[in-house]
């Protein structure tokens, strides 16, 4: 990867790592008071934008771990969402509603397909990796194209959403934010520690180095694989999560643009840092309402902030939030 | 009695150019075997060979009685087969220690493990600071690998191979680019290294070459022309007409 990669075994100096754990205690009650603040206010409709983008935040994330930490550009991660949402789909259309089976289900299917593409994928390197990758999503998105017994072209409507039993039911869109904040922190998390794993310090290993880590007695493939089946597992996540969300998915999940969405966020978020892909999803999606409320051509205007992070921050607007909460801290 | 790295009829062609042309070449355990040539004689090819990253065409490559040939490099490195590189590979945005702390990781194996923090185990910091202090950089752990300078780099590159813990070394020019004092220092740590691991030095330094080997082969256009005490190798009116020339009979 061209862009240069910041220090990756950075001393966690004492007065950081609280500043750390301050921030994200605040984020959290912040998440959890937001909708209650919004159904007082009469706001209810910004539950569910706010659930929308935590999907979005999740797909990113899981890209994010394969794309950013690994090193691997995969252009093909909306395959996976597209399997979590197809999986679920299929199954509360044949009747199984559960969500404990439903989202395993997707996290386990899209895990399973992920181990051909990537046995496959991860032989080569570079563009050969991101063309093959591309190549495999749009086989999957030809397939369900043509499974008519699903909808096929015209999609799968879904009449009843996950349900969890205790009264839980994604029906409520109250209950259905707090089902997707829960799998958000947990997809945070599990990312964080992967990444602070011996897993995770040979995955930036070979991101710096892959022939070396070989080198020094490192199966490559095999990391790069596991690496590979964790994200697609977490895209799975985002999948199931996302036909809940809209009642509905349509082919559209797995087309190759819906990957360019989820690797544009990840690079405006931060690649390769833990945040980047909330980031890069809250701010890709709220630059297009905005924009979009001005213009119908707001993918133009998007297209020119894209440009400006990738020229003059190229670690992305977590990146740039770092340096001016340096520079403040540096004022102190 | 069997050498510890026995190579055998081994050949290997790009193209039209053959870069390794029926060589045989034993190493003995515990000794420093030097494999000197002009550029182009086809060294680098034959260490990616032995290492596992290129396959040859034909021929054998057996390390401590087992034959290797076909052998992945990672699997070969766990038999104690690992190589430094001629151009420095480190893992760049790492500090010197925590390079080395990844080398004796991935030595020790049962990586995969995803929850643990790494930065806990003080097992691995531990091995990784004895290595630094070997390598002579003691005092660096905490600088950037990008940021060490170049000979300093060079140490570390060595350090990385000897965190593998290999019986077998092979060293692709480890003195390249340096100075003479740096070179000075790279000659010392290879001293100090054979007392654990025997060495196959791929070296341009003619000196440091016949100040270190107990046996020279010489490479010339992928075949081995002359191989065996420095001495009678340094003789050897092939050896001199096709490298050495006057470079070491002044």
């Amino acid at each position: 990867m061209a862009a240069p990669v910041p220090p990756a075994a950075q001393s966690a100096a004492p007065p950081r790592r609280a500043a750390g754990v301050a921030g994200v205690a605040l984020l959290a009650v912040a998440a959890i008071v937001y909708p209650f603040a919004m159904k007082a206010l009469d706001a209810e409709f910004y539950v569910s934008v706010a659930s929308r983008m935590m999907v979005y935040a999740i797909a990113a994330t899981s890209l994010n771990l394969i794309l950013g930490y690994g090193g691997l550009v995969s252009f093909g991660h909306a395959a996976f969402l597209g399997i979590g949402a197809y999986t679920v789909g299929i199954l509360i259309t044949e009747g199984v509603t559960s969500g404990w089976i439903g989202i395993p289900a997707a996290m386990l299917l899209a895990a399973l397909v992920a181990v051909p593409i990537g046995a496959v994928s991860l032989r080569t390197r570079g563009v050969y990796f991101i063309m093959i990758t591309l190549a495999f999503a749009q086989m999957l998105f030809y397939l369900v194209n043509s499974i008519k017994a699903y909808g096929g072209d015209e999609g799968l409507n879904i009449r009843v959403r996950s349900a969890f039993g205790f009264g839980l039911n994604l029906k409520d869109d109250l209950t259905f934010y707090f089902v997707v904040l829960v799998c958000l922190a947990g997809t945070l998390l599990l990312v964080h520690r992967i990444m602070g794993s011996r897993f995770g310090r040979i995955v930036l290993a070979m991101r710096d180095d892959d022939v070396r880590a070989e080198a020094l007695g490192v199966p490559t493939f095999r990391y790069k694989l596991v690496l590979f089946v964790i994200g697609a597992a977490l895209g799975g996540l985002a999948g199931a999560l996302m036909v809940n969300q809209q009642n509905y998915v349509n082919p559209n999940v797995l087309h190759w643009t819906q990957s360019g969405t989820l690797m544009v966020m990840v690079i405006l978020g931060g690649v390769g840092s833990l945040w980047g892909g909330v980031v890069g999803a809250f701010a890709l999606l709220v630059l297009e309402e905005v924009v979009a409320a001005y213009t119908v051509h707001w993918q133009f205007w998007v297209g020119w902030v894209l440009l400006a992070i990738v020229l003059y921050a190229p670690k992305g607007l977590v990146g740039l939030l770092r340096r001016a909460a340096e520079r403040e801290g540096a004022a102190k | 009695m069997s050498a510890l790295l026995e190579v055998r009829a081994l050949r290997k062609r790009f193209g039209g150019v053959v870069a390794t042309d029926d060589v045989t070449i034993d190493v003995r355990e515990g000794e420093i075997h030097a494999l000197i040539g002009p550029n182009g004689a086809g060294k680098t090819s034959l260490i990616a060979q032995l290492s596992g990253s290129l396959l040859p065409d034909s021929g054998t490559i057996r390390f401590a009685g087992d034959d290797v040939t076909r052998l992945v490099q990672h699997a070969r490195v766990a038999r104690g087969l690992a190589r430094s590189y001629q151009i420095t590979r480190l893992f760049r945005s790492f500090t010197a220690l925590d390079n080395l702390a990844i080398a004796v990781q991935a030595r020790s194996g049962s990586s995969l493990r995803f929850w643990r923090p790494v930065v806990r185990e003080t097992a691995l910091a531990d091995a990784a600071r004895a290595l630094l202090d070997e390598v002579g950089l003691g005092a660096r752990g905490d600088v950037p690998a990008a940021a060490l300078s170049h000979g300093e780099q060079r140490a570390l590159e060595v350090g990385l191979a000897l965190a593998t813990r290999p019986r077998l070394l092979l060293l692709d020019e480890p003195m390249a680019g340096t100075g003479p004092e740096e070179s000075a220092r790279m000659v010392e740590l290879i001293e100090r290294v054979r007392a654990k691991t025997t060495v196959l030095l791929v070296e341009h330094d003619v000196d440091a070459v016949f100040r270190l080997a107990d046996r020279v082969s010489v490479l010339v256009n992928g075949r081995v022309i002359a191989s065996g005490e420095p001495d009678a190798v340094r003789d050897d009116p092939e050896v001199i007409g096709a490298y050495l020339g006057d470079e070491v009979h002044r």
